[in-house]
Protein backbone atom coordinates (compact mmCIF):
# COMPACT_ATOMS: atom_id res chain seq x y z
CA UNK A 1 0.00 0.00 0.00
CA UNK A 2 2.89 1.85 0.65
CA UNK A 3 4.09 2.32 -3.02
CA UNK A 4 0.63 2.56 -4.54
CA UNK A 5 0.36 5.94 -2.09
CA UNK A 6 3.32 7.36 -3.38
CA UNK A 7 2.76 6.20 -7.29
CA UNK A 8 -0.70 7.98 -6.66
CA UNK A 9 0.63 11.05 -5.03
CA UNK A 10 3.33 11.93 -7.63
CA UNK A 11 0.96 11.06 -10.09
CA UNK A 12 -2.01 13.77 -8.95
CA UNK A 13 1.14 16.03 -8.27
CA UNK A 14 1.70 15.49 -11.56
CA UNK A 15 -1.41 16.25 -13.17
CA UNK A 16 -1.57 19.68 -10.94
CA UNK A 17 1.87 20.53 -11.76
CA UNK A 18 0.43 20.81 -15.47
CA UNK A 19 -2.53 21.91 -17.62
CA UNK A 20 -4.17 19.07 -17.18
CA UNK A 21 -5.60 18.75 -14.10
CA UNK A 22 -7.31 22.50 -14.39
CA UNK A 23 -8.05 22.46 -18.16
CA UNK A 24 -9.90 19.28 -17.49
CA UNK A 25 -11.79 20.70 -14.07
CA UNK A 26 -12.68 24.20 -16.35
CA UNK A 27 -14.11 22.15 -19.36
CA UNK A 28 -15.73 19.42 -17.54
CA UNK A 29 -17.50 22.10 -15.83
CA UNK A 30 -18.02 24.14 -18.50
CA UNK A 31 -19.59 21.40 -20.40
CA UNK A 32 -21.62 19.92 -17.84
CA UNK A 33 -23.10 23.19 -16.64
CA UNK A 34 -24.24 24.20 -20.13
CA UNK A 35 -25.71 21.19 -21.20
CA UNK A 36 -27.45 21.17 -17.91
CA UNK A 37 -28.68 24.79 -18.15
CA UNK A 38 -29.62 24.66 -21.26
CA UNK A 39 -32.26 22.24 -20.42
CA UNK A 40 -33.20 22.80 -17.07
CA UNK A 41 -35.89 25.31 -17.13
CA UNK A 42 -37.45 23.53 -19.88
CA UNK A 43 -38.21 20.67 -18.19
CA UNK A 44 -39.10 22.57 -15.11
CA UNK A 45 -38.35 19.60 -12.58
CA UNK A 46 -37.11 19.87 -9.19
CA UNK A 47 -33.98 17.25 -10.27
CA UNK A 48 -30.47 16.99 -11.88
CA UNK A 49 -31.90 14.17 -14.50
CA UNK A 50 -30.70 16.18 -17.20
CA UNK A 51 -27.06 16.08 -15.52
CA UNK A 52 -27.29 13.24 -14.67
CA UNK A 53 -27.63 11.85 -18.38
CA UNK A 54 -25.09 14.54 -19.89
CA UNK A 55 -22.39 13.53 -17.49
CA UNK A 56 -21.47 10.00 -19.06
CA UNK A 57 -21.96 11.17 -22.02
CA UNK A 58 -18.60 14.02 -21.56
CA UNK A 59 -16.88 11.05 -19.70
CA UNK A 60 -17.05 9.22 -23.27
CA UNK A 61 -14.19 11.84 -24.06
CA UNK A 62 -13.25 13.20 -20.65
CA UNK A 63 -12.08 9.96 -18.93
CA UNK A 64 -9.99 8.53 -21.64
CA UNK A 65 -8.19 12.22 -21.92
CA UNK A 66 -7.34 12.18 -17.92
CA UNK A 67 -6.27 8.26 -18.37
CA UNK A 68 -4.58 8.29 -21.35
CA UNK A 69 -1.38 9.46 -20.09
CA UNK A 70 -0.98 7.15 -17.09
CA UNK A 71 1.44 4.36 -18.10
CA UNK A 72 1.62 5.69 -22.16
CA UNK A 73 4.11 8.85 -20.81
CA UNK A 74 6.13 7.05 -18.28
CA UNK A 75 6.59 4.29 -21.72
CA UNK A 76 6.98 7.24 -23.38
CA UNK A 77 10.05 9.51 -21.62
CA UNK A 78 11.36 5.93 -20.56
CA UNK A 79 10.56 6.02 -16.90
CA UNK A 80 8.69 2.86 -16.91
CA UNK A 81 12.26 1.47 -16.95
CA UNK A 82 13.37 2.51 -14.14
CA UNK A 83 9.97 2.12 -12.17
CA UNK A 84 10.36 -1.93 -13.39
CA UNK A 85 13.39 -1.81 -12.18
CA UNK A 86 12.53 -1.10 -8.81
CA UNK A 87 11.28 -3.52 -5.95
CA UNK A 88 7.47 -2.65 -6.87
CA UNK A 89 4.87 -4.65 -7.92
CA UNK A 90 3.26 -4.42 -11.31
CA UNK A 91 -0.29 -4.07 -9.17
CA UNK A 92 0.72 -1.53 -6.92
CA UNK A 93 1.58 0.71 -10.05
CA UNK A 94 -1.22 0.06 -11.80
CA UNK A 95 -3.18 0.74 -8.39
CA UNK A 96 -1.76 3.94 -7.58
CA UNK A 97 -2.22 5.19 -11.30
CA UNK A 98 -5.51 3.76 -12.04
CA UNK A 99 -6.57 5.78 -8.16
CA UNK A 100 -5.43 9.08 -8.81
CA UNK A 101 -7.38 8.93 -12.22
CA UNK A 102 -10.48 8.42 -10.37
CA UNK A 103 -9.67 11.20 -8.10
CA UNK A 104 -9.34 13.82 -10.73
CA UNK A 105 -13.14 12.48 -12.02
CA UNK A 106 -14.31 12.44 -8.38
CA UNK A 107 -13.19 16.31 -8.42
CA UNK A 108 -14.62 17.16 -11.25
CA UNK A 109 -18.00 16.00 -10.12
CA UNK A 110 -17.58 17.11 -7.13
CA UNK A 111 -17.44 20.41 -9.29
CA UNK A 112 -21.19 19.98 -10.79
CA UNK A 113 -22.81 20.14 -7.10
CA UNK A 114 -22.60 23.73 -7.93
CA UNK A 115 -25.67 23.01 -10.08
CA UNK A 116 -27.38 21.40 -6.77
CA UNK A 117 -27.57 24.69 -5.29
CA UNK A 118 -29.53 26.18 -8.63
CA UNK A 119 -31.97 23.37 -8.20
CA UNK A 120 -32.57 24.20 -4.21
CA UNK A 121 -32.57 27.51 -4.83
CA UNK A 122 -35.17 27.33 -7.90
CA UNK A 123 -36.81 23.66 -6.99
CA UNK A 124 -39.13 22.22 -4.28
CA UNK A 125 -40.02 18.90 -2.91
CA UNK A 126 -36.54 17.81 -3.91
CA UNK A 127 -35.84 14.35 -3.93
CA UNK A 128 -32.22 13.96 -1.93
CA UNK A 129 -32.15 10.14 -2.50
CA UNK A 130 -31.82 10.30 -6.01
CA UNK A 131 -29.51 12.96 -6.26
CA UNK A 132 -27.18 10.60 -4.01
CA UNK A 133 -27.94 7.45 -6.12
CA UNK A 134 -27.54 9.77 -8.96
CA UNK A 135 -23.94 10.47 -7.77
CA UNK A 136 -23.29 7.28 -7.03
CA UNK A 137 -24.02 6.21 -10.24
CA UNK A 138 -21.63 8.70 -11.92
CA UNK A 139 -18.85 7.96 -9.94
CA UNK A 140 -19.00 4.17 -10.56
CA UNK A 141 -19.32 5.04 -14.56
CA UNK A 142 -16.36 7.46 -14.20
CA UNK A 143 -14.38 4.46 -12.38
CA UNK A 144 -15.23 2.18 -14.84
CA UNK A 145 -14.14 4.51 -17.97
CA UNK A 146 -11.51 5.07 -15.85
CA UNK A 147 -10.36 1.38 -15.25
CA UNK A 148 -10.77 1.36 -19.90
CA UNK A 149 -8.51 4.15 -20.00
CA UNK A 150 -5.92 2.82 -17.94
CA UNK A 151 -5.62 -0.10 -20.17
CA UNK A 152 -5.28 1.87 -23.50
CA UNK A 153 -2.98 3.45 -21.90
CA UNK A 154 -0.29 0.46 -20.77
CA UNK A 155 -0.57 -0.90 -24.40
CA UNK A 156 1.12 1.65 -25.80
CA UNK A 157 3.51 4.41 -25.37
CA UNK A 158 2.11 6.83 -27.77
CA UNK A 159 -0.59 8.98 -25.50
CA UNK A 160 -2.73 9.84 -28.75
CA UNK A 161 -3.30 6.27 -29.46
CA UNK A 162 -3.92 5.27 -26.01
CA UNK A 163 -6.96 8.26 -26.30
CA UNK A 164 -8.42 6.32 -29.60
CA UNK A 165 -8.09 2.87 -27.89
CA UNK A 166 -9.35 4.15 -24.49
CA UNK A 167 -12.67 6.21 -26.56
CA UNK A 168 -13.10 3.28 -28.69
CA UNK A 169 -13.25 0.83 -25.55
CA UNK A 170 -15.48 3.17 -23.81
CA UNK A 171 -18.12 3.71 -26.61
CA UNK A 172 -18.50 0.22 -26.90
CA UNK A 173 -19.72 -0.05 -23.70
CA UNK A 174 -21.87 2.72 -23.77
CA UNK A 175 -23.67 2.16 -27.06
CA UNK A 176 -24.11 -1.10 -26.23
CA UNK A 177 -27.70 -0.96 -24.96
CA UNK A 178 -28.75 1.53 -27.71
CA UNK A 179 -28.09 -2.06 -30.27
CA UNK A 180 -29.90 -4.17 -28.20
CA UNK A 181 -33.27 -3.95 -30.37
CA UNK A 182 -30.96 -5.08 -33.33
CA UNK A 183 -29.46 -8.05 -32.13
CA UNK A 184 -31.42 -11.83 -31.94
CA UNK A 185 -32.89 -12.51 -28.45
CA UNK A 186 -30.72 -14.69 -27.42
CA UNK A 187 -28.15 -12.10 -26.53
CA UNK A 188 -29.98 -9.54 -25.99
CA UNK A 189 -29.18 -10.67 -22.18
CA UNK A 190 -26.23 -10.23 -22.40
CA UNK A 191 -25.76 -7.76 -24.45
CA UNK A 192 -27.91 -5.84 -22.08
CA UNK A 193 -26.00 -6.96 -18.99
CA UNK A 194 -22.61 -5.95 -20.17
CA UNK A 195 -23.95 -2.19 -21.43
CA UNK A 196 -23.00 0.61 -19.07
CA UNK A 197 -25.89 2.43 -19.30
CA UNK A 198 -28.44 -0.44 -18.04
CA UNK A 199 -26.19 -0.68 -14.82
CA UNK A 200 -26.17 3.27 -14.33
CA UNK A 201 -29.71 3.82 -15.16
CA UNK A 202 -30.56 1.30 -12.29
CA UNK A 203 -28.56 2.91 -9.82
CA UNK A 204 -29.30 6.52 -10.43
CA UNK A 205 -33.52 5.52 -10.47
CA UNK A 206 -32.42 4.63 -7.01
CA UNK A 207 -32.13 0.34 -6.76
CA UNK A 208 -28.41 -0.47 -5.97
CA UNK A 209 -28.65 -4.20 -6.90
CA UNK A 210 -25.68 -6.11 -6.07
CA UNK A 211 -26.08 -7.35 -9.91
CA UNK A 212 -25.22 -3.66 -10.68
CA UNK A 213 -22.23 -3.01 -8.23
CA UNK A 214 -20.77 -6.86 -9.39
CA UNK A 215 -21.11 -5.83 -12.62
CA UNK A 216 -19.29 -2.38 -12.37
CA UNK A 217 -16.86 -3.95 -10.05
CA UNK A 218 -15.93 -6.68 -12.19
CA UNK A 219 -15.00 -4.74 -15.27
CA UNK A 220 -12.93 -2.42 -13.72
CA UNK A 221 -10.91 -5.70 -11.89
CA UNK A 222 -11.08 -7.20 -15.63
CA UNK A 223 -9.56 -4.54 -17.08
CA UNK A 224 -7.20 -3.33 -14.23
CA UNK A 225 -6.04 -7.09 -14.08
CA UNK A 226 -5.25 -6.73 -17.92
CA UNK A 227 -3.42 -3.51 -17.39
CA UNK A 228 -1.19 -5.53 -15.37
CA UNK A 229 -1.04 -8.19 -17.56
CA UNK A 230 -0.03 -5.90 -20.40
CA UNK A 231 2.78 -4.40 -18.34
CA UNK A 232 4.26 -8.01 -17.46
CA UNK A 233 4.15 -9.32 -20.61
CA UNK A 234 6.50 -6.79 -21.97
CA UNK A 235 9.17 -8.78 -19.96
CA UNK A 236 9.29 -12.07 -21.85
CA UNK A 237 8.66 -9.95 -25.29
CA UNK B 1 29.35 -10.03 -7.07
CA UNK B 2 27.37 -10.30 -10.91
CA UNK B 3 27.55 -14.09 -12.23
CA UNK B 4 25.85 -14.61 -15.95
CA UNK B 5 25.89 -18.36 -17.24
CA UNK B 6 24.71 -18.59 -20.59
CA UNK B 7 22.38 -15.57 -20.96
CA UNK B 8 20.70 -15.12 -24.02
CA UNK B 9 17.75 -13.18 -25.38
CA UNK B 10 15.90 -13.65 -28.80
CA UNK B 11 13.62 -10.80 -29.61
CA UNK B 12 11.63 -12.90 -31.81
CA UNK B 13 14.05 -14.31 -34.34
CA UNK B 14 16.70 -12.04 -33.45
CA UNK B 15 19.08 -13.49 -31.11
CA UNK B 16 20.22 -10.23 -28.87
CA UNK B 17 22.15 -11.75 -26.78
CA UNK B 18 23.82 -15.16 -27.60
CA UNK B 19 24.72 -17.23 -24.49
CA UNK B 20 27.34 -14.84 -22.45
CA UNK B 21 29.34 -15.54 -19.47
CA UNK B 22 31.58 -13.46 -17.09
CA UNK B 23 31.56 -12.66 -13.41
CA UNK B 24 32.17 -9.50 -12.17
CA UNK B 25 33.33 -9.26 -8.68
CA UNK B 26 32.56 -6.27 -5.84
CA UNK B 27 34.70 -3.79 -5.78
CA UNK B 28 35.21 -4.00 -9.75
CA UNK B 29 34.76 -1.25 -12.41
CA UNK B 30 33.64 -2.99 -15.43
CA UNK B 31 32.97 -1.71 -18.77
CA UNK B 32 31.11 -3.19 -21.67
CA UNK B 33 32.06 -2.13 -24.95
CA UNK B 34 30.46 -2.74 -28.22
CA UNK B 35 29.19 -1.06 -30.95
CA UNK B 36 25.37 0.58 -31.21
CA UNK B 37 23.19 -2.87 -31.41
CA UNK B 38 25.70 -5.21 -29.76
CA UNK B 39 23.56 -6.36 -26.82
CA UNK B 40 24.84 -4.10 -23.83
CA UNK B 41 21.68 -2.96 -23.15
CA UNK B 42 19.84 -6.27 -23.43
CA UNK B 43 22.25 -7.86 -21.24
CA UNK B 44 21.99 -5.04 -18.71
CA UNK B 45 18.53 -5.44 -18.94
CA UNK B 46 18.22 -8.81 -17.88
CA UNK B 47 20.70 -8.52 -15.26
CA UNK B 48 18.05 -5.86 -13.62
CA UNK B 49 14.89 -7.66 -14.11
CA UNK B 50 13.72 -5.57 -16.51
CA UNK B 51 13.92 -8.45 -19.12
CA UNK B 52 13.60 -12.04 -18.85
CA UNK B 53 16.37 -13.80 -19.98
CA UNK B 54 15.43 -16.80 -23.01
CA UNK B 55 17.74 -18.73 -21.30
CA UNK B 56 20.43 -19.13 -18.82
CA UNK B 57 20.75 -17.60 -15.38
CA UNK B 58 22.18 -14.20 -13.69
CA UNK B 59 23.16 -14.47 -10.50
CA UNK B 60 23.65 -10.98 -8.11
CA UNK B 61 25.24 -11.82 -4.51
CA UNK B 62 24.39 -15.80 -5.22
CA UNK B 63 20.67 -14.98 -5.91
CA UNK B 64 19.11 -16.25 -8.58
CA UNK B 65 16.85 -13.15 -10.48
CA UNK B 66 14.41 -15.32 -11.59
CA UNK B 67 13.20 -16.56 -8.05
CA UNK B 68 14.72 -13.41 -6.06
CA UNK B 69 14.24 -10.66 -8.22
CA UNK B 70 13.02 -7.92 -5.83
CA UNK B 71 16.12 -8.59 -3.57
CA UNK B 72 18.66 -8.26 -6.15
CA UNK B 73 16.67 -4.95 -7.72
CA UNK B 74 17.03 -4.20 -3.94
CA UNK B 75 20.77 -4.38 -4.01
CA UNK B 76 20.92 -3.07 -6.98
CA UNK B 77 21.66 0.90 -8.52
CA UNK B 78 20.39 1.17 -12.09
CA UNK B 79 20.87 4.04 -14.48
CA UNK B 80 18.83 2.90 -17.75
CA UNK B 81 20.00 4.04 -21.61
CA UNK B 82 19.09 7.61 -21.83
CA UNK B 83 18.50 8.74 -18.63
CA UNK B 84 14.92 8.65 -18.20
CA UNK B 85 13.31 11.38 -15.84
CA UNK B 86 10.04 12.98 -14.96
CA UNK B 87 10.87 16.81 -16.34
CA UNK B 88 7.97 18.17 -14.54
CA UNK B 89 9.52 17.26 -10.89
CA UNK B 90 11.99 19.22 -8.93
CA UNK B 91 15.18 17.63 -8.14
CA UNK B 92 14.22 16.88 -4.36
CA UNK B 93 10.87 15.59 -5.09
CA UNK B 94 12.12 12.90 -8.31
CA UNK B 95 15.29 11.65 -5.42
CA UNK B 96 12.52 11.78 -2.51
CA UNK B 97 10.00 9.38 -5.13
CA UNK B 98 12.83 7.37 -5.98
CA UNK B 99 13.60 6.84 -2.48
CA UNK B 100 9.96 6.08 -1.04
CA UNK B 101 9.39 3.57 -3.64
CA UNK B 102 12.79 1.99 -1.90
CA UNK B 103 11.27 2.41 1.28
CA UNK B 104 13.46 5.20 2.43
CA UNK B 105 11.56 8.21 4.04
CA UNK B 106 12.22 10.89 7.54
CA UNK B 107 15.37 10.92 8.61
CA UNK B 108 17.38 8.11 6.59
CA UNK B 109 15.79 9.71 3.38
CA UNK B 110 17.71 13.76 4.16
CA UNK B 111 20.49 11.20 5.13
CA UNK B 112 20.60 9.63 2.02
CA UNK B 113 19.67 12.78 0.01
CA UNK B 114 22.95 14.94 1.85
CA UNK B 115 24.78 12.16 0.40
CA UNK B 116 24.10 11.58 -3.13
CA UNK B 117 23.90 15.43 -3.37
CA UNK B 118 26.99 15.34 -2.12
CA UNK B 119 28.64 12.88 -3.92
CA UNK B 120 27.21 14.40 -7.04
CA UNK B 121 27.54 17.01 -7.16
CA UNK B 122 24.04 18.69 -6.91
CA UNK B 123 24.21 21.11 -4.57
CA UNK B 124 22.32 24.50 -5.76
CA UNK B 125 19.88 22.45 -7.94
CA UNK B 126 17.80 20.39 -5.62
CA UNK B 127 14.75 22.37 -5.34
CA UNK B 128 15.31 23.23 -9.47
CA UNK B 129 12.94 21.83 -11.72
CA UNK B 130 14.35 19.03 -13.69
CA UNK B 131 13.97 19.88 -17.18
CA UNK B 132 15.19 23.27 -16.38
CA UNK B 133 18.61 21.68 -15.48
CA UNK B 134 21.57 20.92 -18.15
CA UNK B 135 22.05 17.91 -19.66
CA UNK B 136 25.41 17.16 -17.11
CA UNK B 137 23.13 17.69 -14.33
CA UNK B 138 20.37 15.73 -15.44
CA UNK B 139 22.99 12.82 -15.68
CA UNK B 140 23.88 13.41 -12.23
CA UNK B 141 20.23 13.78 -11.26
CA UNK B 142 19.93 10.50 -12.92
CA UNK B 143 22.51 8.91 -10.90
CA UNK B 144 21.84 10.27 -7.75
CA UNK B 145 18.37 8.59 -8.13
CA UNK B 146 20.45 4.98 -9.24
CA UNK B 147 22.11 5.38 -5.97
CA UNK B 148 19.91 6.54 -3.41
CA UNK B 149 19.66 3.84 -1.65
CA UNK B 150 23.64 3.51 -1.27
CA UNK B 151 23.41 -0.04 -3.44
CA UNK B 152 26.39 -2.06 -3.51
CA UNK B 153 25.79 -2.92 -7.10
CA UNK B 154 25.95 0.39 -9.93
CA UNK B 155 24.63 -0.73 -13.61
CA UNK B 156 25.32 2.40 -15.87
CA UNK B 157 23.80 2.20 -19.52
CA UNK B 158 26.06 4.59 -21.06
CA UNK B 159 26.17 7.22 -18.54
CA UNK B 160 28.08 9.70 -20.46
CA UNK B 161 25.86 9.73 -23.65
CA UNK B 162 25.37 13.28 -25.21
CA UNK B 163 27.68 14.98 -22.82
CA UNK B 164 29.83 17.56 -23.79
CA UNK B 165 33.91 16.92 -22.71
CA UNK B 166 33.95 19.08 -20.09
CA UNK B 167 30.51 17.38 -18.36
CA UNK B 168 31.93 13.85 -19.93
CA UNK B 169 35.40 14.22 -17.56
CA UNK B 170 33.07 14.93 -14.70
CA UNK B 171 30.93 11.83 -15.03
CA UNK B 172 33.87 9.74 -15.91
CA UNK B 173 35.55 10.84 -12.20
CA UNK B 174 32.25 10.55 -10.47
CA UNK B 175 32.36 6.75 -11.75
CA UNK B 176 35.50 5.97 -10.90
CA UNK B 177 35.30 7.73 -7.38
CA UNK B 178 31.97 5.16 -6.84
CA UNK B 179 33.74 2.32 -8.16
CA UNK B 180 36.09 2.61 -5.20
CA UNK B 181 33.07 1.23 -3.07
CA UNK B 182 30.90 -0.15 -5.10
CA UNK B 183 30.66 -3.07 -7.84
CA UNK B 184 30.49 -0.80 -11.53
CA UNK B 185 29.06 -2.07 -14.45
CA UNK B 186 28.82 0.36 -17.33
CA UNK B 187 28.38 0.52 -21.18
CA UNK B 188 29.57 2.39 -23.94
CA UNK B 189 29.86 2.36 -27.15
CA UNK B 190 33.18 5.02 -27.07
CA UNK B 191 36.59 3.51 -26.61
CA UNK B 192 38.43 5.98 -25.30
CA UNK B 193 35.20 6.52 -22.62
CA UNK B 194 35.33 2.45 -21.51
CA UNK B 195 39.17 2.65 -21.07
CA UNK B 196 39.59 5.78 -19.17
CA UNK B 197 37.31 4.60 -16.49
CA UNK B 198 37.44 1.04 -15.89
CA UNK B 199 39.40 -1.51 -14.87
CA UNK B 200 38.16 -4.55 -16.96
CA UNK B 201 37.01 -4.40 -20.12
CA UNK B 202 34.24 -6.91 -21.81
CA UNK B 203 34.26 -6.35 -25.89
CA UNK B 204 30.31 -7.38 -27.14
CA UNK B 205 30.04 -8.11 -30.51
CA UNK B 206 27.08 -9.40 -32.40
CA UNK B 207 25.93 -10.58 -28.99
CA UNK B 208 28.91 -12.31 -27.87
CA UNK B 209 31.61 -11.32 -25.74
CA UNK B 210 34.72 -11.46 -28.05
CA UNK B 211 37.23 -10.63 -25.38
CA UNK B 212 37.18 -9.93 -22.12
CA UNK B 213 40.28 -8.22 -19.68
CA UNK B 214 42.23 -5.56 -18.55
CA UNK B 215 43.42 -2.69 -21.07
CA UNK B 216 46.89 -4.41 -20.83
CA UNK B 217 45.67 -7.99 -20.93
CA UNK B 218 43.88 -7.01 -24.41
CA UNK B 219 46.88 -5.14 -25.23
CA UNK B 220 49.12 -8.14 -25.11
CA UNK B 221 46.53 -10.45 -26.37
CA UNK B 222 45.58 -9.09 -29.16
CA UNK B 223 49.16 -7.19 -30.32
CA UNK B 224 48.92 -7.61 -34.06
CA UNK B 225 52.59 -6.64 -36.14
CA UNK B 226 54.11 -3.35 -35.83
CA UNK B 227 53.70 -1.07 -38.85
CA UNK B 228 57.06 1.19 -39.61
CA UNK B 229 56.42 4.13 -41.80
CA UNK B 230 59.78 4.91 -43.87
CA UNK B 231 60.45 7.93 -45.74
CA UNK B 232 63.27 8.08 -47.68
CA UNK B 233 65.39 10.30 -50.00
CA UNK B 234 67.98 9.10 -52.87
CA UNK B 235 66.19 5.39 -52.58
CA UNK B 236 67.19 3.75 -56.37
CA UNK B 237 65.23 0.93 -57.58
CA UNK B 238 67.33 -1.74 -57.16
CA UNK B 239 68.19 -0.21 -53.36
CA UNK B 240 64.53 -0.51 -52.46
CA UNK B 241 64.24 -3.88 -54.78
CA UNK B 242 67.01 -5.66 -52.38
CA UNK B 243 65.91 -4.24 -49.10
CA UNK B 244 63.17 -7.43 -48.07
CA UNK B 245 66.82 -9.71 -48.72
CA UNK B 246 69.52 -7.48 -47.10
CA UNK B 247 67.50 -7.02 -44.20
CA UNK B 248 65.77 -10.16 -42.28
CA UNK B 249 63.14 -10.06 -39.98
CA UNK B 250 60.58 -7.74 -41.55
CA UNK B 251 58.12 -7.18 -44.90
CA UNK B 252 57.87 -4.52 -47.25
CA UNK B 253 53.93 -3.80 -47.24
CA UNK B 254 53.97 -0.62 -49.46
CA UNK B 255 56.33 1.51 -51.51
CA UNK B 256 55.11 5.01 -52.15
CA UNK B 257 57.25 7.55 -54.30
CA UNK B 258 56.37 11.36 -54.02
CA UNK B 259 58.67 13.55 -55.78
CA UNK B 260 61.70 12.24 -54.88
CA UNK B 261 61.41 10.86 -51.65
CA UNK B 262 59.66 7.36 -51.03
CA UNK B 263 57.23 6.35 -48.33
CA UNK B 264 58.00 2.59 -47.74
CA UNK B 265 55.51 0.82 -45.14
CA UNK B 266 57.50 -2.33 -43.77
CA UNK B 267 55.61 -4.44 -41.13
CA UNK B 268 57.59 -6.82 -38.06
CA UNK B 269 56.39 -9.43 -35.27
CA UNK B 270 56.33 -8.42 -31.91
CA UNK B 271 59.57 -10.51 -30.67
CA UNK B 272 62.07 -8.85 -33.47
CA UNK B 273 63.03 -4.85 -34.03
CA UNK B 274 64.50 -4.60 -37.79
CA UNK B 275 64.95 -1.20 -37.40
CA UNK B 276 68.68 -0.89 -36.81
CA UNK B 277 69.31 -3.00 -39.77
CA UNK B 278 67.22 -0.49 -41.92
CA UNK B 279 69.06 2.08 -40.29
CA UNK B 280 72.25 0.70 -41.52
CA UNK B 281 71.16 -0.71 -45.14
CA UNK B 282 69.88 2.84 -45.46
CA UNK B 283 73.46 4.30 -45.23
CA UNK B 284 74.55 1.79 -46.99
CA UNK B 285 72.83 2.08 -49.92
CA UNK B 286 73.10 6.32 -49.61
CA UNK B 287 69.35 6.71 -48.69
CA UNK B 288 68.78 10.15 -46.50
CA UNK B 289 65.97 8.86 -43.69
CA UNK B 290 63.60 11.72 -43.05
CA UNK B 291 61.10 10.01 -41.02
CA UNK B 292 60.61 6.42 -39.35
CA UNK B 293 57.62 6.04 -37.31
CA UNK B 294 56.34 2.74 -36.14
CA UNK B 295 52.91 2.47 -35.40
CA UNK B 296 51.68 -0.28 -32.73
CA UNK B 297 48.16 -1.71 -32.54
CA UNK B 298 46.00 0.28 -29.79
CA UNK B 299 43.06 -0.96 -28.21
CA UNK B 300 41.18 0.94 -31.02
CA UNK B 301 42.59 -1.63 -33.59
CA UNK B 302 41.71 -4.47 -31.87
CA UNK B 303 38.14 -3.23 -31.08
CA UNK B 304 37.83 -2.84 -34.86
CA UNK B 305 39.33 -5.71 -35.44
CA UNK B 306 36.84 -7.94 -33.34
CA UNK B 307 33.87 -6.04 -33.71
CA UNK B 308 34.23 -5.98 -37.66
CA UNK B 309 35.15 -9.04 -38.55
CA UNK B 310 32.41 -10.80 -39.75
CA UNK B 311 31.64 -7.56 -42.18
CA UNK B 312 34.52 -7.96 -44.24
CA UNK B 313 34.30 -12.06 -44.61
CA UNK B 314 30.63 -11.19 -45.47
Amino acid sequence: MHNTRTIFLREIRSFFNSPMAYIFLVTFAIFNGYFFTSTFFLYNQSDLRSLFSVVPMVYLIFVPAISMGLIAREKNIGTMETIATLPLKTYEFVLGKYLAAISLILLGLVATIIHLFTLMKFGSKIDYGALLTGYIGLAFVGSMYASIGTFASSITDNQVVAFIIGVFIVLVFFLMGFFLPLVPSSFAGIIQYLSVDYHYSNISRGVIDTRNLVYFFSVIGFFLTMTVQSLEVRKWK
Amino acid sequence: MIKVSDLSKNYGDVEAVKSINFEIKDGEVVGFLGENGAGKTTALKMITGYLVPTSGMVEVNDLNISDHAFEIQSQIGYLPELNPLYPEMTVYEYLEFIANLRKISGKRFRDALSSVVDKCGLQGVVHKQISSCSKGYKQRIGLAGSMIHDPKILILDEPVTGLDPNQIVEIRQLIKSLGREKLVLMSSHILQEIQATVDRIMIIHQGEIVANGTNDELMSNFRGNTLLNLEVKNATDSSLKDLPVAVPNMNVVNVEERTGRHIIQIEYGQEVDPREDLFNYAVRSGWAILKMTPTTTDLEDIFRKLTTEDKVNA
